[in-house]
């Protein structure tokens, strides 16, 4: 994949991987070995058909190889860019055993990036209208995918969102260089189009309750896909001092509100010519290195308390952090911030980490070593050590089951929860997971509202095994 | 978008905004507040709603221009459009019968605890308003409150209307005169809000402050409002804004405010300059006809 070399880029906030050109994706698509086995798709969340649609990348039908992607997986051009594929399709890809697997992501933005430049997107039809009405809370991955499938099968849809912009994570979390702000709202575009109704600055829990929805406002069925918003802190002493942010926070401020652009109004840290420290080993630790890399920073370190064989970021977002000039700082845990007299971050206070024997999951669990403290410089320090399910709804509709983390319980394969026409699914009910898992809880929960709305019957059994 | 149908100045750089909020209008309870965004390239801000009209489908919100997002919003007029209007958010005043309440407002203050000091009359305390001003030009919302309360009584700096001294000075000499209060909310500045936290601890009389710390999103997504109540670190925006002034660090609250003074102070003072220019394509956009629309 061509990319915008290192020294260039980390000083802007443009894409980074520049996308194949056909030459490029032919060779690329050449190495499929067109497998029966069909491992890549067994490894892909949602069955995305590669081998299908790598042969007709060879064949040159590039808007065709587009519509084989989107009956399985609607967002092919932002999966493409941020999906952890060596976990996922090409982690299993057969030819991997030799060597590099295919390319599989690459090749899933090329198709979507060239349907979307042709302008020839082949939007499905609806079916006729069924009359019933359907809300769908959150306006992340999984909300959208459910609004697509449910609008297509003739349903009125409507989603409501609580910032005034749509995409969730998409938008306000993943940065404009690893995710163009134009595509999503390009897909939101889209679903617009096919007639999807879009309601933003309602927050549901507050400005409507899910009842209200359901009793006053005549939807028969709800969707709750609210993401797993809450940011999680260290609890260490200096936590409050000025410089401190959440991941939530810095980067909602950069993506969503621009403070990076002079003409936007949102501040954020002056981050030029300072030292900056981020926690976490995460891909929101790595969004928010880069990004504070971008905005300025003399020094971007990443402080994380395993090993980089242990971070659970994608392996890409490593190397191009590495390569721009992220400083990592492993085995290493801030037990302090330190400030001086009026209240403005100067150091973090770490301690060194060692990995102990393997826990229950497997991984081995960092334990500090004693009197082993020392301290870095920070002037701004962003804490992305993971969030937590958003309580907004949960809070305000009583009967709606959750489980420990205040998630929503829901069945795995129908999203039905505790309570009748309430359906649930992505990061609110798995916990923070992957934008491609968002999508396919999104695509479960429009067939389950569908059949429900269709059979009228709520009869199936209440929901057992949490997804999780 | 979200209509102002109304729009008047009750004191110099304060203006009050009726504007069209059907489902807020409807949700709302006296202490919560809306986040609006004034423009595409705006900052969010928060807002108490001062009131509201759910048959109309109205919230009414008074605002003190003290920043750019602030000022842009007061030289909007009637029959403009608010882009982005969000809420209600915060956790709604505890409202029910304590007895005696002493409602105390400093400057805009006044405006977030006008709704609460309502809606505590209603449900049968005895209300008294102590309000507090530099000078009578900033006074707000006095009528209302009168009307609303059993006694009012009106410090200024100067002395220049109702009595000279602070809301403390009145606070203390109420219960000087032995009067029994049963709660006091204060709403105001950081350093009002601490000293009526500290003129009411040793005589143990539970007292509300409302805080007012930088937010984002409102909805308890950045951890940007944070702030240290007894010991623990709360979200002001779902956990408050109110909270026990006795529990309250009001020196984080302080220092955190501070974070962005610079820029705003530079922001500011950008804006100010542009705002000479009448035509200027910032107000073309917003739909202003007169940016210099003031008193
Ligand atoms: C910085 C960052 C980088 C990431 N990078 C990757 C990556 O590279 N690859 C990957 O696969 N995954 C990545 N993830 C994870 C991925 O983005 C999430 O798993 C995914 O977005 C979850 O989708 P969702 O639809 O469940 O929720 P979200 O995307 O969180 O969307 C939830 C939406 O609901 C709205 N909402 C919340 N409460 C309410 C309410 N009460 N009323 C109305 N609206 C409400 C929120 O404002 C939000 O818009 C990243 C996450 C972050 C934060
Ligand atoms: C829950 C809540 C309810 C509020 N209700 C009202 C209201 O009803 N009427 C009203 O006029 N104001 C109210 N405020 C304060 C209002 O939000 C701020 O005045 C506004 O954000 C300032 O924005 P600005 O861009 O105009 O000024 P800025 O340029 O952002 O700030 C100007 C100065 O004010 C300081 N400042 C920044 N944000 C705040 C803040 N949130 N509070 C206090 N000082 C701040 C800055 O440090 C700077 O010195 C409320 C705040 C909160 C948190
Ligand atoms: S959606 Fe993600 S996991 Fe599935 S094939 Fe595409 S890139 Fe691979
Ligand atoms: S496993 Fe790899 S080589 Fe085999 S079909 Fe899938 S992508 Fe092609
Ligand atoms: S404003 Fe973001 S959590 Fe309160």
């Amino acid at each position: 994949m061509p990319e915008q070399p290192a020294e260039v880029r980390r000083a802007n906030f443009a894409e980074v991987n520049l996308g194949l050109e056909v030459q490029a994706a032919q060779v690329e698509a050449q190495r499929c070995l067109s497998c029966a086995s069909s491992n890549c798709t067994k490894g892909c969340p949602v069955g995305v058909k590669v081998r299908e649609f790598v042969e007709l990348v060879l064949a040159g039908e590039y808007l065709a190889a587009a519509r084989k992607i989107r009956e399985d997986n609607v967002l092919p051009a932002i999966t493409g860019r941020v999906c952890p594929q060596e976990d996922q399709c090409e982690g299993v890809c057969v030819i991997a055993k030799r060597g590099a697997p295919l390319a599989i992501g690459y090749l899933e933005r090329f198709v979507a990036d060239w349907e979307r430049q042709s302008g020839q997107l082949g939007l499905p039809p609806n079916a006729p209208p069924t009359g019933k009405k359907v809300a769908v809370v959150g306006s992340g991955p999984a909300g959208l995918t459910c609004a697509g499938d449910l609008v297509q099968r003739g349903h009125h849809v409507t989603v409501f969102e609580a910032l005034h912009e749509l995409g969730g994570v998409l938008v306000y979390g993943i940065p404009e260089f690893r995710l163009p702000k134009e595509i999503v709202r390009q897909e939101v575009d889209n679903l617009a189009k096919m007639g999807v109704e879009f309601v933003t600055n309602v927050v549901v829990g507050k400005t409507v309750t899910v009842d209200g929805l359901l009793n006053e406002e005549g939807y028969s069925a709800v969707f709750i896909a609210t993401g797993a918003g809450l940011p999680q802190f260290l609890n260490v002493p200096g936590e409050h001092l000025n410089g401190v942010y959440s991941a939530n926070e810095f980067l909602t401020r950069v993506n969503l509100l621009k403070a990076f652009a002079d003409d936007y109004d949102q501040p954020v840290f002056d981050c030029r010519d300072k030292e900056v420290a981020v926690v976490g080993g995460g891909n929101v630790a790595m969004d928010a290195v880069r990004t504070a890399l971008r905005l300025g920073a003399r020094k971007a370190r990443l402080i994380y308390r395993r090993t980089e064989a242990e971070m659970p970021a994608r392996k890409e977002e490593v190397k191009h952090a590495k390569e721009e000039g992220v400083e990592f700082l492993v085995l290493a845990n801030p037990v302090a911030f330190l400030g001086d007299e009026k209240g403005w971050l100067k150091k973090a206070r770490c301690i060194r980490m060692e990995l102990g024997e393997p826990d229950a999951s497997g991984r081995r669990s960092p334990k500090p070593m004693a009197g082993s403290e020392f301290e870095v410089d920070a002037e701004m320090a962003v804490i992305a050590v993971g969030t937590t399910a958003n309580p907004l709804v949960q809070a305000t509709t009583p009967d709606l089951k959750t489980r420990r983390g205040g998630y929503i319980e829901a069945n795995a394969d129908t999203m039905r929860t505790s309570k009748t026409g309430v359906f649930a699914g992505g990061d609110i009910v798995t916990g923070a997971a992957t934008v491609i898992l968002a999508m396919g809880a999104g695509r479960k929960a429009a067939a389950s509202i569908h059949e429900y709305l269709r059979s009228g019957q709520w009869a199936p059994p209440p929901p057992t095994n949490p997804t999780g | 978008m979200f209509r102002i149908l109304q729009a008047q100045f009750l004191a110099p750089d304060v203006k009050r905004f009726t504007i069209e909020a059907p489902r807020i209008a409807k949700a709302r309870l006296p202490g919560q507040f809306i986040i609006v965004r004034v423009h595409d390239r705006g900052e969010r801000v928060p807002l108490t709603i001062a009131a509201a009209d759910p048959a109309k489908g109205t919230i009414d919100i008074i605002v003190q221009g003290i920043g750019k997002t602030t000022r842009l919003l007061n030289s909007m007029e009637a029959g403009a459009q608010i882009p982005d209007v969000v809420g209600p958010l915060g956790k709604p005043s505890e409202i029910r019968q304590f007895g005696t309440v002493v409602v105390i407002g400093g400057g805009v203050g006044t405006a977030i605890a006008y709704p609460t000091a309502v809606a505590m009359k209603q449900a049968g305390n005895r209300v008294v308003s102590i309000l507090g001003a530099r000078t009578k030009a900033l006074l707000i919302l006095e009528q209302e409150l009168a009307q609303t309360s059993d006694q009012l009584f009106v410090m200024t700096d100067d002395g220049g209307y109702g009595e000279k001294g602070l809301v403390t000075d009145k606070l203390r000499q109420l219960v000087a005169e032995g009067r029994s209060i049963d709660l006091v909310l204060a709403i105001g500045p950081i350093p009002m809000m601490k000293a009526v936290a500290e003129a009411t601890r040793p005589l143990k009389i539970p007292t509300v402050v409302s805080l007012n710390p930088i937010m984002v999103d409102g909805t308890g997504m950045c951890g940007g409002c944070r702030v240290l109540v007894d010991g623990k670190s709360q979200f002001a925006c779902v956990d408050g804004p109110e909270f026990d002034a006795h529990q309250v660090d009001f020196a984080v609250l302080t220092q955190r405010n501070a974070m962005y003074r610079q820029v705003e102070k530079e922001e500011l003072e950008e804006f100010e300059a542009m705002r000479k220019k009448p035509g200027s394509p910032d107000f073309c956009r917003l739909g202003m006809q007169n940016p210099q629309a003031g008193p």
